[in-house]
């Protein structure tokens, strides 16, 4: 007799993408990109090719197994297909504040398809547009910061990726003192199976303000796609940046990406992003506090369904004393979706004075959602105040019951239980509409249950 | 005439205790009614198997209202139907607006009367809100709090006052809404309740305490004891409890005594 010992779940191989140095060169070439720019990528990628996939034997991915992707259709270049703007949903390209916008700027499958800038905000030195553009025509600002202070290719496999393989990017500069009033809005849209490598860089000069919606977005799709994203968020001394980036990938997208926000001295920056899509996220942010009175907050909505997985690190990085930052991420998960938040308070040697919060908190609205929620915090300075929070708990019958006592049917009382759950982070987006929106697509995540039960 | 409701030997219990051994009761639409009794005698078992708590298995009896089958319903049809549940510890809702929440109600009401109803205007809740709060004499700024968010005891039990004064319901059940209230907030409280009491609103209190009795007037007061109503009578029902306590009831009903 014998026996046979069986692993609970088989692990498949993990295997890289298929892209080739070759192909990158090729296509960076035939865009015409300067040597410096091919330099980058080529170190990036010879990082890249240094380093072994992650796999769950890595600590930041020990609860993503994305083993599952298929890179024989997610793992090549998204090839444009001739679409224009109208292809984005309209709801996503209406203005953000009654009929007016600061600026729209749109994007099919990495191929740049719509650019419109408020002629006032031209007027005062804006730079809003894509990023091969913005290399050839302000090389010095792009060299400056594209993957220097913020954002390195040697932070993981997908940054070095990104960072050599890159397709597409928004750079937005704004100068010196001024104050962008209208909010500027960016969309990256993937309509083609494969992958696209956005990347978003922003720069505000010293006393600059601005407001900034970015969104990602896929119809639903049967075939794997991927989305390996980078983002910099530069924000000068007593500069104030808000930043707002909303995910709703079909669910077939996985997304890799990294993201890094630096403030200077006295400058803010808020930072709130919403993930509804993808069958798979994982998601590295950070915001480092730099300089003495840099304030940074992180906000978080995400509601998961089916098997969607959304996984987040986050990292607060106080680097200098007197440095205030704040996190509030909050997910809500039906069927057997599940989320990952691993957040980490890092106050760096010196950095006294400081003061660092998290809160994570987890509704499972169905007994197969799970959610792990790991906060931690790294402090090596002294008379420093950091605090952390995190729940994982029920949508309580309670709560329902109190509702439909008023006379409300459970569905509704399930949203506006939901609605206002999420409502201390849809606050933070200074947008009715998008608030509206989100609120709308909340609601369609949440009757999906209910139609799934009664079938 | 008005709607009665009537419960009619009514068992029920929670994770298979027996709580409610038979009770009978019968309250007209502009009646109000006291229930007394210790501690765990099953006054708030009572109050929440009414509006069909899922946590109250119902294991015999009947309840009518105005005709209908009440133990066949959900909570919120039970609630459209006219019944009326004012919590003793009202949970906190956050980021929904006692305004906002209350709108949803209203619209419930008049989508399930018709099912193409666009729901009430904007202009017309918030004077129809105005006006309630008014009447109660409750600070406008409540409509954009959070739904018993941060708010006081007194807050939170004028809160549901606010609620049965704009659901205008047929038959309200107020479950130890004098709970941990002082006199000041008790008579805020009591005073609003008073206000809404009339022809068309029947009242079932449910006090420990003698003075909110002193405030509301009941005409029918009744005594629950071990999960049956063991005794009802006039106000001097009330008055006889205030200056004995329960301890001579649990003796001559053979019930064993509870704290009290």
């Amino acid at each position: 007799m014998t026996t046979t010992t069986v692993s609970r779940r088989a692990k498949r191989e993990i295997v890289a993408p298929p892209f080739q140095w070759s192909a990158i060169l090729e296509r960076a070439e035939a865009a015409g990109e300067p040597d410096w720019i091919i330099e980058l990528r080529q170190q990036a990628w010879a990082i890249y090719e240094s380093m072994p996939m992650p796999n769950q034997r890595d600590e930041a991915w020990r609860r993503t197994d994305y083993s599952h992707i298929n890179w024989n259709s997610a793992g090549h270049y998204a090839i444009p297909n001739g679409a224009t703007v109208e292809h984005i949903p309209a709801e996503n390209r209406a203005p953000l504040i009654g009929d007016e916008q600061g600026g729209l700027i749109a994007w099919v499958d990495g191929k740049l398809v719509h650019r419109e800038l408020n002629e006032k905000i031209t007027k005062q030195g804006v730079i809003f547009t894509d990023l091969h553009t913005a290399i050839r025509e302000h090389g010095d600002l792009v060299k400056k910061h594209l993957f220097q202070k913020a954002l390195k290719a040697s932070e993981g496999k997908f940054a070095a990726l990104h960072a050599a393989a890159w397709t597409h990017g928004l750079f937005i500069y704004v100068p010196r003192n001024v104050v962008v009033e209208l909010p500027l809005h960016s969309i990256f849209y993937s309509e083609q199976t494969g992958a696209t490598l956005g990347h978003v860089l922003i720069v505000l000069e010293e006393g600059a303000q601005a407001t900034i919606l970015h969104e990602y977005l896929s119809p639903e799709g049967d075939n794997h796609t991927s989305y390996i994203g980078g983002t910099e968020l530069l924000v000068g001394r007593a500069a104030n940046l808000r930043y707002v980036s909303l995910q709703s990938w079909g669910h077939n997208m996985y997304e890799f990406s990294h993201g890094r926000g630096h403030v200077s001295r006295d400058g803010q920056l808020d930072w709130i992003v919403g993930s509804m899509g993808s069958k798979l996220t994982k998601s590295f942010m950070q915001i480092s506090l730099d300089e003495q009175g840099a304030w940074g907050r992180m906000s978080g909505m995400f509601f998961a369904d089916g098997t969607q997985l959304l996984d987040h690190d986050t990292y607060q990085t106080h680097s200098a004393p007197h440095t205030t930052s704040d996190l509030l991420f909050k997910a809500a998960l039906k069927d057997e979706a599940h989320s990952v938040w691993r957040g980490n308070i890092r106050v760096m040697p010196g950095a006294i004075k400081t003061d660092g919060f998290q809160a994570n908190r987890n509704m499972l609205m169905s007994d197969t959602a799970r959610a792990d929620s790991i906060p931690g915090l790294e402090i090596e300075a002294d008379d420093v105040r950091c605090t952390h929070a995190a729940t994982v708990g029920q949508m309580e019958e309670e709560y329902i019951f109190y509702l439909m006592t008023r006379g409300v049917p459970r569905i509704e009382a399930e949203r506006l239980f939901l609605n206002g759950y999420f409502w201390d982070v849809l606050e933070r987006i200074p947008f009715e509409d998008v608030q509206n929106r989100l609120l709308a697509d909340v609601d369609r995540k949440l009757l999906g249950m209910h139609t799934a039960k009664n079938k | 005439m008005g709607a009665t409701l009537e419960i009619r030997n009514l068992h029920v219990s929670i994770n298979g205790t027996p709580i409610l051994k038979g009770v009978n009761l019968t309250i007209n639409q502009g009646e109000t009614h006291a229930l007394m009794g210790p501690n765990g005698s099953g006054k708030s078992t009572l109050a929440y198997a009414l509006m069909g708590h899922p946590a109250y298995t119902v294991d015999a009896g009947q309840v009518i209202f105005d005709g209908e089958e009440v133990l066949e319903l959900e909570a919120d049809e039970r609630s459209r139907l006219g019944l009326f549940l004012a919590f003793q510890y009202p949970v906190a809702v956050p980021g929904v607006s006692v305004a906002n929440f209350l709108r949803s109600a209203i619209n419930a009401r008049r989508k399930s009367q018709n099912p193409e109803d666009q729901g009430i205007s904007i202009p017309q809740f918030r004077k129809l809100l105005t006006q309630k709060m008014d009447l109660l004499g409750i600070d406008h700024k409540f409509a954009g709090r959070y739904l018993n968010e941060g708010f006081s005891g007194g807050e939170k039990k004028r809160n549901e006052i606010l609620q049965l004064a704009t659901l205008e319901p047929r038959v309200a059940i107020l479950d130890e809404t004098d709970s941990g209230l002082d006199i000041d907030a008790l008579r805020i409280v009591a005073d609003g309740v008073n206000k809404l009491k009339g022809p068309d609103l029947g009242i079932l209190v449910i006090t420990h305490y003698k003075r909110m009795l002193d405030y509301l007037q009941p005409q029918h007061i009744h005594l629950m004891m071990d999960g049956r109503i063991v005794e009802s009578g006039g106000p001097e029902l009330a008055e006889e409890v205030e200056l004995a306590g329960y301890k001579p009831f649990f003796e001559k009903h053979g019930v064993e005594a509870t704290e009290e």
